[in-house]
Parts: structure tokens; sequence; C-alpha cells
């Protein structure tokens, strides 16, 4: 369908698209420019968190920009776009209504007659293959029914613009790869009358053995990092090294979108300085982050990120934080889609409990939120700061959703690094005895 | 969404605005009561048994009228409150508040306030008056699970419904009231038992010279009592049992067994209460062929028209007519509440100053009871509840015993306890105590089951493992585990005993009114002598009362159980 796609109508435009939300003080969409045509499948890939959900539900009209516009069909788009229908995540089926009553939902909103509806849901029902299951409840069926039924959900419209939101990532691998197929199944043989795909997802190779066009989105904020056409034929073989190729690169593209903002520390120093903020900690697990390097030192100290991502199982999504922490914090760094051991990182391998925590504590103590941390429970007489203080220091930087999540990983780092204390019932951060916080770092004197 | 940030700056002064606002409404309330007959007597009760069923109607249809009232006040001032991001942060301070004062401390007030608004048909205000009280029992935890429920509609449901471009109709319909169904339900036959406890305390009301009867089931019993009809006192309080009983079988299960299906799960999870009626319903020819071939048609119908008139949602962006038309409502609202307040306070200063202490005294008695009350009452439903909760085998024999006994409104015993209780020494005063804790006692038990019962398996095997002794087992596990029911608990009936006291404090018994010393009394007192200055006094320092002790004691016991002590 790509061949003469450049000739065919543009139908999404995004104009300078900007979207800022008002308890954070990052933006989240920067300057989106982007031009979707008919008979396109264009997959949205980018690191979690990055905004690509944000985008696909700016462009169906249910939040506004901040600033910039869409434009469907050459006409700005105020308000829910009729002639989009957009397949949830969670499927988001009306859980006290029968599998035909919620396909029916869209075309009783439309004001179609019951006997018309009854008909066109019945053949959406079939097309997707739940016949027999009309009078069933979504609590009933199996996730994978579940999004079948999201997906003749949104059909039944006959909608022209079709946005996914990763209606894939719930489901166990072989209901994912099955409704995959199927839904390519219907828009190359074109037996539905839909116009253009746009598809949020986080799995690569989705991407890759779905779309026409990838396009990336880089984070914080996110803007369109590449733009990646797929030329492979379908039906798209899996284990072909063209599409190998294609994988590959789409995840150096991705990682590098992800990790593009790391600094080494004594830059970040210098930004905090310049603008009093704080680099945010990657959510990751200290035993997660020493789980990868061990497995990067036994494949010699360097490997694909990709190919880790497979041992691991792990999404990008899921690796990216480990691999951001390592990089910040000094024991490994991502060099053209592979991880590297740092010389430190390979002494933190290779030493036993005891030093991996003092080695670990030496690294977190170049972080800036870290040495503040410590700063402020040293000049404490009771050397004792209860969390509150903290959670509005980085509530004006992160806003009210991130906080909680800085919070815990710095108290977790920082538990395992034997920095300080933190009582859960009292909410309260303290030194110790023998905890390593009570020392004043380096770079202080 | 309900965040800390978004509510916490504008607190205090919601409250300050809330309070104003309650000082001046009962300014108006007591001016008006002060046009109110000054002897009035209702025509007395037949204690014929054979008119009973006659009454046990007039109590149903007045609860079917008050349970109405609340349902569309629930409706509209919860909608706005979730959606009207200005509204909601005076709407959620003002319903906060109006949950936890004591109402019944404006009942006298509110009687003898519409009783004036109609001199010609007293019996009409009065009736009006029992209807408002009832609605003032019914009406706030309705709504707040109403507007919770609005607001924690998933995202993707509601953007489902957007991009499906239904109309604010097709979404109230398909979404919003599917949503908020089993908490509405449930809240709503929370409300209709409390609503029993209302209905028999203000059906027959005696303030001063003057007294007020309704015809029903409250007065049938009163007046039985103060006769000393043994044989009508067993009759009215079997009837009301009766009533109750049947309509929770008749409409109440068979509305929860239906209404479980509006359940946000995607699991099926325990065993889905039932409804015998409900089935029946359910597989009845009769029903379905009406359903399809009436219900269904009429309601295709009805919705095209509604569709037909609202047409296709537009962009919502309030109007600049609107806000000019709120500021003059508010301005409006604004005087109304600074004049009320400065008569309230002008009326305040005419007190002597040796009122204070007489008040003090007064809420200290108040509080003394109401802190006896909720002991004995943890002294008993700690120990049974546990053996309830944690014995399967006994809980099926007692729990349809306790629920019974627990849907007889306390209000319907209290003549019976003064018989029993005034010959005693001291006898006002232990039946004000008894009182209080048959109005609070079912919430600590029921709280206190639901605990015990939902301690895992896996932690009793463990405290067996190592051998805990009984102590140990109940302070390491027990307890702990049933502190955040107790503590629901707890909340609810320290709020229901405050609310009692009114009318435990002071009681009109074979023809004398019997009083102790107490917030109640006092202000039960003060309204029969018309001393406004009095009971403008006492209503506010018992409100006030209540609620810094849930805001000092219970909201911080919320939490710590909430974060501590929570099994999930």
């Amino acid at each position: 369908m790509q061949k003469d796609v450049l000739k065919k109508d543009v139908l999404i435009e995004t104009k300078g698209v900007c979207k800022r939300f008002p308890e954070a003080t990052a933006t989240t969409l920067e300057e989106i420019s982007l031009q979707v045509r008919e008979g396109e499948f264009v997959a949205l890939l980018g690191p979690s968190g990055c905004g690509k959900s944000t985008l696909l539900r700016i462009v169906a009209g249910l939040i506004p920009p901040s600033s910039g516009e869409v434009c469907y069909r050459g006409i700005r788009v105020k308000g829910a776009n009729p002639k989009a229908s957009i397949v949830f995540q969670s499927a988001a089926l009306y859980p006290w209504l029968t599998v035909q009553q919620n396909v029916e939902l869209g075309l009783k909103a439309q004001g179609v007659p019951a006997a018309e509806r009854a008909k066109r849901a019945a053949n959406l029902i079939r097309v997707v293959g739940l016949d027999g299951y009309e009078d069933a409840f979504p609590k009933e069926l199996s996730g994978g029914m579940r999004q079948r039924v999201g997906f003749a959900r949104a059909l039944a419209v006959e909608p022209e613009l079709l946005l996914m939101d990763e209606p894939y990532s719930t489901l166990d691998p072989l209901t994912a790869e099955n409704l995959r197929d199927e839904l390519l199944d219907l828009w190359l043989e074109e037996r539905i009358p839909l116009k253009c795909i746009l598809m949020v997802t986080h799995g690569i190779e989705e991407a890759v053995y779905m779309a026409d066009r990838i396009i990336v989105l880089s984070r914080n904020p996110a803007r369109v990092a590449a733009d990646i056409p797929v030329r492979l034929r379908h039906p798209r073989d899996r284990r072909s090294p063209e599409f190998d190729a294609l994988v590959d690169q789409v995840y150096k593209t991705v990682t590098g979108a992800g990790l593009k903002q790391t600094q080494t520390p004594a830059q970040q120093r210098a930004v905090v300085e310049r603008s009093g903020r704080y680099k945010p900690l990657p959510n990751a697990a200290v035993n997660m982050l020493a789980g990868l390097l061990e497995l990067v030192d036994d494949h010699g100290g360097r490997e694909d990120l990709y190919t880790l991502g497979g041992d691991l199982l792990l999404e990008v999504d899921d690796l990216l934080p480990i691999t951001e922490a390592s990089e910040l914090l000094a024991l490994a760094n991502v060099v053209e889609g592979d991880l590297v051991l740092t010389p430190t990182g390979k002494q933190f391998v290779e030493a036993d409990t005891e030093e991996r925590k003092a080695l670990f504590h030496q690294r977190i103590c170049q972080l800036p939120m870290f040495e503040m941390v410590g700063r402020v429970l040293r000049a404490k007489r009771n050397r004792t700061m209860n969390r509150q203080f903290f959670s509005d220091l980085l509530e004006e930087q992160f806003g009210p959703e991130e906080v909680p999540l800085q919070l815990k990983t710095l108290i977790s780092w920082g538990r395992y690094a034997e920095m300080f204390h933190y009582d859960a019932n009292a909410e309260e951060l303290y030194l110790d005895e023998g905890d390593r916080g009570l020392l004043a770092t380096g770079s202080e004197q | 969404m309900l965040t800390k940030s978004n509510m916490a700056p504008r607190r205090w002064q919601a409250d300050a605005l809330v309070a104003g606002g309650l000082v001046a409404a009962l300014y108006g309330l007591m001016h008006l009561s002060s046009f109110a007959p000054d002897a009035y007597t209702s025509t007395a009760v037949d204690l014929g048994v054979r008119h009973l069923p006659y009454f046990a109607v007039r109590s149903v249809l007045r609860m079917l009228a008050a349970y109405g009232l609340s349902l569309l006040f629930t409706l509209t001032y919860g909608y706005v409150a979730a959606y009207n991001r200005r509204a909601e942060r005076i709407m959620l301070p003002v319903l906060d508040i109006l949950q936890s004062i004591p109402v019944l401390s404006f009942m006298p007030s509110v009687v003898l306030a519409l009783v004036a608004l109609f001199p010609r048909a007293p019996h009409v205000g009065q009736e009006l008056a029992s209807i408002v009280l009832i609605f003032t029992g019914q009406a706030w935890n309705m709504t707040f699970s109403y507007y919770y429920s609005l607001k924690s509609i998933p995202a993707e449901l509601r953007e489902a419904a957007a991009i499906q471009q239904m109309n604010g109709w097709q979404r109230l319909r398909t979404l919003e009231l599917p949503s908020a169904a089993v908490g509405l339900v449930w809240n709503s036959m929370m409300s209709w038992a409390g609503g029993w406890f209302f209905l028999m305390a203000c059906e027959m009301l005696t303030l001063g010279n003057s007294q007020f009867t309704l015809p029903g089931l409250g007065s049938y019993m009163q007046a039985a009592a103060n006769a000393g009809d043994a044989k009508a006192m067993t009759f009215g309080l079997s009837t009301l049992i009766f009533v109750i009983v049947l309509l929770d079988q008749l409409v109440w299960r068979p509305i929860v067994a239906w209404a479980d299906k509006f359940k946000v799960e995607l699991v099926n999870s325990g065993t889905p209460p039932r409804s015998v009626v409900l089935t029946v319903l359910r597989r009845s020819q009769m029903i379905e062929w009406l359903s399809l071939h009436i219900f269904m048609p009429l309601d295709e119908k009805l919705d095209g028209l509604v569709n037909a008139w609202l047409g296709r949602p537009k962009d919502e962006s309030p109007g600049p007519v609107r806000t000019t038309f709120s500021y003059v409502l508010t301005a409006a609202a604004g005087l109304a509440v600074l004049l009320g307040l400065w008569k309230g306070i002008t009326l305040l200063a005419q007190l002597p100053l040796s009122v204070v202490g007489d008040l003090a005294l007064a809420a200290g008695a108040s509080f003394l009871r109401v802190t006896a009350a909720i002991v004995i009452g943890l002294a008993w439903t700690i120990p049974v509840g546990v053996a309830i909760g944690s014995n399967p085998r006994l809980s099926a024999y007692l729990q349809p015993v306790t629920q019974i006994a627990a849907s007889v409104p306390a209000t319907a015993l209290f003549p019976m306890v003064l018989l029993v209780l005034l010959p005693l020494p001291f006898g006002m005063n232990w039946a004000a105590v008894a009182l209080l804790l048959l109005g609070t006692q079912w919430y600590l038990l029921f709280n206190v089951i639901a605990g015990a019962s939902g301690i895992p398996a896996d932690l009793k095997e463990t405290g067996a493992v190592f051998q805990l002794t009984r102590w140990e087992k109940w302070r390491t596990l027990i307890l702990p585990a049933i502190f955040p029911q107790l503590v629901t608990g707890l909340v609810t009936a320290s709020g229901g005993a405050w609310n009692a006291t009114i009318v435990a404090e002071y009681q009109p018994f074979h023809g004398a009114i019997h009083k102790t010393i107490g917030l109640g009394a006092t202000i039960a007192d003060a309204t029969s002598a018309g001393n406004f200055p009095l009971l403008l006094a006492a209503t506010i320092v018992l409100a006030a009362l209540v609620v810094s002790i849930n805001r000092l004691v219970w909201r911080r016991l919320y939490r710590l159980a909430e974060s501590r002590y929570s099994l999930l």
C-alpha cells in the first residue's frame, strides 16, 4: 500500500504541537510536526513516559494541545474527532454491557436504529471471531477476547482513522501475534473501510512487523527523533536478515533517543548549579542493575542491548531505566547500541557485597540529589529529616506524580549504599551509627 | 483528581465559609421557629392494634419521600461537585461538615420553623420537617459515594465515551450511572437503615407546651410506652421489624443482587450476592415478554427523543453569561451569610458569661457519656465479633440474628429502655448511656466481624506454628488485623453517638420530661423554652466539638490504619 502513498491526501497533520501539564515543569511534547497520509500504517515508538500516548490523544482530539494545532483533512480538530476510533491498552469495555452492547455503543451514540445496529454489530463480532459470545459479559472473557471486542467496537463505527494505544501489550505473546496477523489481514486486504492506522507501541519488533513507517520520539521533552520507513513486503518474516537489521537499527535509535540526555556527573552538576535542578533518578532496582552488569561481564564486558533485552526477557522500556542507571553511576556506557562496562563497573561486578555497597555509595555521592540529602541530614542536630521536606523540595521540579517515584528510588539506593536509614512509619530519613552518610563527601570540602 | 495539593490551600477558607453559612442558617431557622404556635397538641395516637398497618404505611411513605429527596440531591450535587472544579472547592468541604455535624441538634428548630411556615395546617409543616430531617440523615454518604464514583471512572472508559461521540445523556446512562451503581446501592441501603432512626425520633416530639405527633410506627411506640401498654409495645415493635425485614427481602436484596453486574472488575470474584426474588423475576416469562415488547422499545424511543433534543456533543467551554450569573449569585449568598452571621453574633452577645461554664460542663458530661458508650460497646463487640468472624459455622447461625437485631432502630427501643432503667438511682444517666450504646454498638460489631473474617489464613497458621500464647496472638495478630475496620466502625459509631445525645439526654416519658446534664439536653431544653441565644451557642459548641474530634482523632487514626495496618 505504501508505494503511492505520497500521492495520497494528507489525513493527519500536526503543526508544532506542544503539550505541558500544569503539575510538571517539564514540557511533555515539544514542537511535534508530522504528516500522515491516507493508506499509511504508522507506529509511534519511544521510551516509556515520553508522551506517545498523549500525542495519540491529541491527534484523536481528546486532549487539546497547549500550543500548535492538529488538522484532519486540513480542518482543525476541535473535540473528539468523529472520523477516528481508538483501541485502548485495557480494551476499555464497559463491564456492565454484553459483548454485543459494547460493540453497538458507538452506533447507538450515532442514533443508528436498533435493527441496523444489531446487524452491523453481529457482522463485526463475526469478523473478529467472537460469534457465539454476543451475550457474554467482559469479565467472562479472556484478555485476548476482550481486546477482540475492543477492535470490533472501534471498527463498528467504520472509522477512517484507527488509533491504537499499545493494544497488544497486556496480552500473552501467542494471542498478541494472532491478533496482529488478523488486523494486518483486514488492513492489507482492505476488508474494512479504514484509511489510516496510528499505533502507539513500545515493542520494536511489533512496529517493524506491522507498520509502514516508524516515528521515534525522544524523551524529556518528546521530539521526533527519527522517522524510519519500513519497506519490507508483507507477510514479514521475523527471522529474515533484513528484518533483523531493521530491528537493530530501530533499537539503536530508540535507546539513543532515551539516553541522549544522559550527561556525566560533572556536566550534570554544572547543569544543576545553573538551573538549581536535579537529574531524575531512573526507577531501577539495585539488584536488577547488578544482574545486568554481571550479564554484560559474562559476555566479555560489552554486549548488544537488544540481545541483553532478549536474554533478560525485558522489553526496551524495562531495560532502559537500568541502563540509564548504570550510565548515571558511570558503571557502564551505551556505545552504538551496546552496553560497555567501565573500569568501575568491572570493579563493581568483581567485588563482594560489602565492597559493592562501598563502591555504590561512592558513585551515588556524585549525584547532586544524594549530595543534597547527605548535607541536609548532617546539618540537622538530630541527624533526622522527614520525608515531606524532600518531597516538597523535589516537587517543584518533578511534579506531584513523579516525586514519590524519585523518593522511592532515592531511599532504596540510599539504603543499599548504607548511606542513611529510613523509618517508614515515621516517614523520616536519618543517619545512624555507622551510616556512610555521616561522612562528608569529597566534593563538599 | 482529589490530590492533597489542590485540596489543602483552600481548606480553611472553605471551612470558615461553611461555618459562617451554618450559623446564618441556624439563625434563620430560629427566627422562623419563633413564629410557631405557643401550645399545640396533635391528635393523640390510637393504640388499637388494627391501626398498625395504616401507621406502617404512613411511616414507609415518609421514608420513601425522604429517600427520593436524598437521591435527587445526590445526583445533582454529586454531579456538579465532580465536574465543576470551582464549585468542587466549596461543595466538598460543605458536604464534609454537613456529614459530621449532629443534624438532630437542628431537629427542634426545623420542626418549629416548618410548623410556623404553615400556620393553617401545622401537620403539613410537621410532615415536611420529618422528611427534611430523615433526608439530612440519608443524603451525605450517598452524595459522597456518587461523587467519588464519578471521580474514579477510569480515564480510558471516559475516552472511549468521548471518541464515540456520546452526548451528556448517553454518557450518564452508559457510563456514569452504571459506574456509580454499586456504591450508590450500598449507601442507599445504609441510609435507609439510618432513616428509621430519624423517623422514630421525629414522629413524636414534645417541646415545651407543644406536642407534635405524626401518625406512624414511631409515634405509636412512644405512645404505647408512655401509656405503659405492653401489648401495644410488642405489636408495634414486631410490626416495625416485620416491615424492615420485608423491605430488605423484597426491595434491597434484589437491588443489591442486580447491581452486582455493575462492579468494575474484569474477573469473577467471590460469590456474588443472590436474591431469590430477583431470580424469580428474571426467570418469569411475563416479565421477559413485557421487557422485550414494552420496556425496551419504550426505552429506545425515549432515548432517541432525548438524543434528538440534545444533539451531538459540542465543544464544551463555559460561556461568559454563566460566570456573570454565578458572580451575582455568589455575591447574594455572601451577603445573606454575612447578615445571618451578624444577627447570630448579636444573639450570642445576649448570653451571660456564666453560660460558658454551663456549656463546658454540659459538653464534658456528654463527652463522658459518649466515651462510656463506645468503651462498653468495644468491650463486648471485639471478643464477640472476633469469635463470629473467625468461625464460619458460628457466623452462619449468628449473622442473620445480629442483622435483624441491628435493623431495629435504637430510637424505637428508647421508650422501653426508659421503662426499665428510669426507676434506678441516677436512672436517666444510665438510660442515656444505654440509649447511646444501642445506637452505636452495631457499627462496631459488624466492622469487627468484617475485620476478623478477613484475616488471611496463612497469618493465623503462622501464629499457630510459633505457638503464640492467647495474649500474644491478640496483640500481634488479631488486634492489628482488625484495626482498620475497627477505626471505620469507631468513626461511624462516634458520629452516631453524638447525634443520639439530643434524643438520649432529653426524653418525655409518662407525661414528664426526663433529662440529665449534657449538650443534647441543653439543646432540646433551650428549644422548648424558646431560648434562642442558648440554643445557638449549644449547637455551635456541639458541632465544633464533633468536627474537631473527627479531624483531630478519627482522621489521624484512619490514616494510621491505612498506612500501617492495611492488609493489602
